[in-house]
């Protein structure tokens, strides 16, 4: 079963957003007073599905118009979804079975669905590792730009009703989403979106990993991922990426902690509003011994399954709400990493400025004869003799060789060094209006979410007191 | 009904409550001492007049209900010991005031006297209703428990109402805290309502006594020996009831079922207050997340800050249902399973008292040969079970009605509680977006 939900996004302005909110979080929906989450009951599948993708086409919509006519980026011309996710079996690189999901990518001209024609769109199937294999070639090929996350690979900050397992319906669902957002997120971005590689990832479904190897990218990968993880001195990094990289670690840390408190939260929620149940049921019981109260009880214990009931949609649209911070967490590892490679870059740049002065006093010494530095050479040369001037002669010129080479490579160095800070900090810039932008309209409807519930709840012991009041 | 502002209390003296006569009572010698207080003005529509020329009202109720009316229960702490505990117990009539000290030791003897002296029909002879004194008395929760245990004794077929527990474990329960001498104060105050709204009960002798004299001297040594005897009849008769009533059946069953569920909602309730109590702690540690992360953000420092002190404030109003719900709904609900309780042992007397009656009656049938009449003391036992099936029925009709009002008034209350903490958080969250989508408009009028 494909679900499409293909909204003309010239139409849905986004103030209008919130009211469609507040029209889907008012829309009845069935409760599942058994297992919170029947995936398998297709009604409530859709309007899950519904009420994220529109979301995700508004953000998409807002992402079109925010970026500017200046950029023909994927976007404008496509429109790309994870439609639809599924099992498959297969025998992995050690020849052994293996169970994983795969996910539907399917791309279609933004013309077409205006036009109100519907072309069978291009489509493939991806696994989640060729969504890593695809983001780690970008942090490679682009280390000065903040790349997009991919969706958590293990369910983490799991309160106890969602499974950790990663073939679980709703998390392999929740999944389905990030990818999306992510590929979005990608195709929006003015340098990501042109990149060849991630053309072919949402067109060549064979060969696709060939080409990707091909390009070396792991090469760079390993030299440079070693070197991120070395600790190194930087002596004169660029102020601001200093204090971006302390921002990245505050956010990671304020998020995490957001994201756990929540959890534990939702846990205790859960209970508070599941024991109300009970109450349903005891008034039935007791409804059952009393004649003039029979009715009134009986009705009002109904209203309390209702009330218990509630408590898995609002946690659902909560976890909507987690994921939006689970983003930005993740993005928080993503900037800090930026910020790394410029101290890299500097680092490499300092090296080579201090390889190159050591180079020119050598020289200096050794043409002027006089011995400023310590060196164990000097020491020998003065116990052992002096060299003969051919052999000067030849380290002087062997010398001059390398300032020649090291003033090179410093100003190469420098040049990169300028070329990465420009780059990065022009990304920096961009991703810090998409964060306070996003993280807003996050709170927004985190916001008009608690409405919903507090609506829903007043509702609901209104309907008991109205029974109570006919006992 | 009492005559514009409060006056000063009178003490009614030294004398022990068993020796005052109850100022309804019309004796001279108890109405000589009150000062002479007319009223001219306030005297327009009343037509009786007592005999020390006091202004009557026919128009007031019932006295005693009337007088309860304005029965305030203060718990009085200040220079008593802590065993000493009174409760200052306030009636305005419109003659001087009353104003004695009565502890819980007093109310236990008012219930004695209550079921000591039951006459099955109990509507006094003369009846005047008039404006009496108000009378303040302390009395401590042993008072309470005499009173009870004298109406008890004197009203053996009707049911009274309970009191709160009398036993509370000393190291669990701080016996002191404003909040348990509340709750016992509000069980307490429902409990004398109850006795005063009671057509029988509120003209009995010890509980007048209880509202009015100075002391209780409650005599109970004595009294527990008059007692014996009669107790005896009715407890340790050990007749077994051959013939119960199916009505009376019934009514023991549904007790028997009602307390089952009553048991139920109580730990259900318990829980709840249990879990959102737990939900209150990681609230209060969820709102102050969003706060510090403000602290280090500079766009979205105002909108972070709005949502740490939305949850603060949806904090404060799932403390104020949490407590709410232990204060107010609990305690009802547990009072219930006491006047349960009571309900249940006027049954069990009941059925001994027809029991006796049975046992009684067979043992004159079986000497049917003597053809003597039927002796006199079955006659009685049996005017006892009629009466007290009367009274009995009386008493359960009016229990349903009370059952049913105050459970309605229990839920609702519950309903309202939880509305109104949801509508305090609906207002927070309401008023907060305004201020989220703020910047966005202001945002995009720059651009």
């Amino acid at each position: 079963m494909v679900i499409h939900i293909c909204l003309e996004w010239r139409k849905i302005a986004f103030c209008q957003c919130l009211n469609i909110l507040d029209i889907l979080f008012s829309v009845p929906k069935k409760f599942c007073t058994q297992t919170p989450r029947q995936s398998s009951d297709a009604w409530s599948l859709q309007t899950m599905k519904a009420s994220r993708e529109e979301k995700i086409y508004l953000r998409q919509k807002h992402r079109r118009t925010d970026v500017g006519t200046h950029n023909l980026h994927l976007l404008k011309k496509m429109e790309i979804s994870v439609a639809e996710a599924e099992k498959r079996t297969g025998k992995n690189a050690v020849n052994m079975q293996e169970t994983y999901t795969v996910y539907l990518i399917e791309m279609r001209p933004v013309d077409a669905a205006s036009e109100g024609t519907n072309p069978v769109p291009d489509s493939l199937w991806r696994r989640y590792s060729e969504f890593e294999l695809l983001r780690n070639y970008l942090l490679v090929t682009y280390p000065f730009l903040v790349v997009p996350p991919l969706p958590e690979k293990r369910a983490e900050f799991v309160w106890h009703k969602l499974s950790a397992d990663n073939m679980d319906p709703d998390f392999v669902e929740r999944r389905r989403v990030g990818l999306e957002n992510f590929l979005l997120r990608v195709a929006s971005h003015p340098d990501l979106s042109t990149d060849k590689i991630f053309y072919s990832f949402l067109t060549e479904e064979n060969g696709w990993k060939e080409t990707v190897f091909e390009t070396g990218f792991q090469a760079k990968a390993d030299s440079r991922l070693k070197a991120l993880n070395a600790t190194f001195r930087v002596k004169n990094p660029d102020k601001r990426f200093a204090e971006m990289k302390h921002y990245g670690d505050e956010l990671q840390s304020v998020i995490s902690q957001l994201l756990r408190v929540r959890a534990r939260a939702a846990d205790r929620l859960y209970g508070v509003y599941k024991v109300h149940g009970n109450y349903g049921r005891v008034f039935s019981e007791w409804s059952a011994i009393e004649k003039e109260m029979g009715d009134g009880l009986q009705s009002a214990g109904h209203h309390m399954d209702a009330y218990a009931a509630s408590v898995d949609d609002i946690l659902e649209e909560e976890e909507h709400y987690a994921d939006q911070m689970k983003e930005y967490l993740f993005y928080a590892d993503a900037l800090r990493a930026v910020c790394r490679k410029h101290e890299l870059t500097q680092y490499e740049l300092e090296m080579a400025a201090q390889d190159l002065t050591s180079k020119k006093q050598q020289r200096e010494e050794l043409a002027t004869g006089t011995i400023r530095t310590f060196s164990l050479k000097g020491v020998t040369s003065k116990l052992f003799g002096q060299e003969t001037p051919e052999q000067r002669e030849a380290k002087l010129k062997m010398l001059e060789t390398q300032i020649e080479e090291g003033e090179e490579l410093v100003k190469e160095r420098n040049a990169e060094c300028e070329e990465f800070v420009k780059s990065a900090w022009v990304d920096i810039e961009r991703f810090k209006e998409q964060k306070d932008h996003d993280l807003r309209e996050a709170l927004i409807s985190y916001a008009i979410m608690q409405i919903s519930m507090c609506k829903k709840g007043i509702q609901v012991w209104n309907n008991a007191k109205e029974c109570f009041s006919k006992m | 009904m009492s005559a514009g502002t409060p006056r000063s209390l009178a003490s009614s003296g030294q004398k022990s409550i068993q020796d005052i006569c109850h100022p309804l009572s019309a004796e001279e010698s108890a109405l000589s001492r009150i000062p002479d207080v007319l009223n001219p003005g306030s005297a327009g529509e009343r037509d009786l007049i007592l005999p020390n020329g006091t202004p009557v009202d026919t128009s007031s109720p019932a006295s005693s209900s009337s007088l309860l009316n304005r029965l305030q229960l203060d718990d009085d702490l200040d220079g008593e010991t802590r065993d000493e505990q009174k409760y200052n117990i306030t009636t305005e009539f419109d003659l001087p005031e009353y104003s004695v000290r009565r502890r819980y030791q007093d109310f236990d003897w008012l219930r004695n006297k209550l079921e000591e002296s039951q006459p099955t029909h109990l509507i006094p002879t003369t009846r005047t209703e008039f404006d009496l004194p108000e009378y303040s008395v302390r009395r401590r929760y042993q008072d309470f428990d005499w009173l009870r245990n004298k109406l008890e004794e004197s009203q053996p077929t009707h049911l009274i109402p309970p009191l709160p527990e009398k036993f509370v474990m000393k190291g669990v329960v701080d016996r002191f805290s404003e909040e348990f001498v509340e709750t016992r104060r509000k069980a307490l105050d429902k409990f004398l309502k109850r006795v005063a709204d009671h057509p029988v009960l509120s003209f009995n002798e010890h509980f007048n006594a209880f509202l009015s004299a100075k002391d209780l001297n409650k005599r109970q040594g004595l009294a527990l020996l008059t007692k014996m005897g009669e107790s005896v009849k009715y407890v340790t008769g050990g007749y077994k009831v051959r013939a119960r009533p199916v009505e009376f059946a019934a009514m023991g069953d549904y007790l028997d079922l009602f307390t089952q569920k009553l048991g139920t909602i109580d730990r259900i309730a318990q829980r709840i207050i249990k879990e959102q109590s737990e939900f209150l702690m990681e609230l209060r540690e969820y709102g102050p997340v969003y706060s510090s992360w403000s602290s280090f953000e500079e766009d979205l420092h105002d909108p972070l800050e709005g949502v740490s002190g939305c949850v603060s404030n949806c904090s404060s109003a799932l403390e104020e249902l949490t407590e709410d719900m232990s204060e107010d709904f609990l305690p009802v609900l547990r009072e219930y399973v006491l006047y349960i309780e009571s309900m249940k042992n006027v049954l069990k007397k009941r059925d001994q008292v027809q029991a006796e009656y049975e046992t009684k009656l067979e043992a004159v049938v079986f000497r049917e040969d003597k053809k003597t009449p039927v002796p006199s003391d079955v006659e009685k036992c049996q005017d006892r079970v009629e009466c007290f099936n009367a009274d009995l029925k009386a008493d359960w009709d009016r229990w349903e009605n009370n059952k049913r009002q105050d459970f309605r008034q229990l839920l609702t209350g519950m309903s309202n509680k939880n509305i109104l903490y949801y509508e305090k958080c609906l207002a927070a969250w309401e008023s907060l977006i305004p201020l989220l989508q703020d910047k966005q408009e202001a945002k995009g009028e720059t651009n």
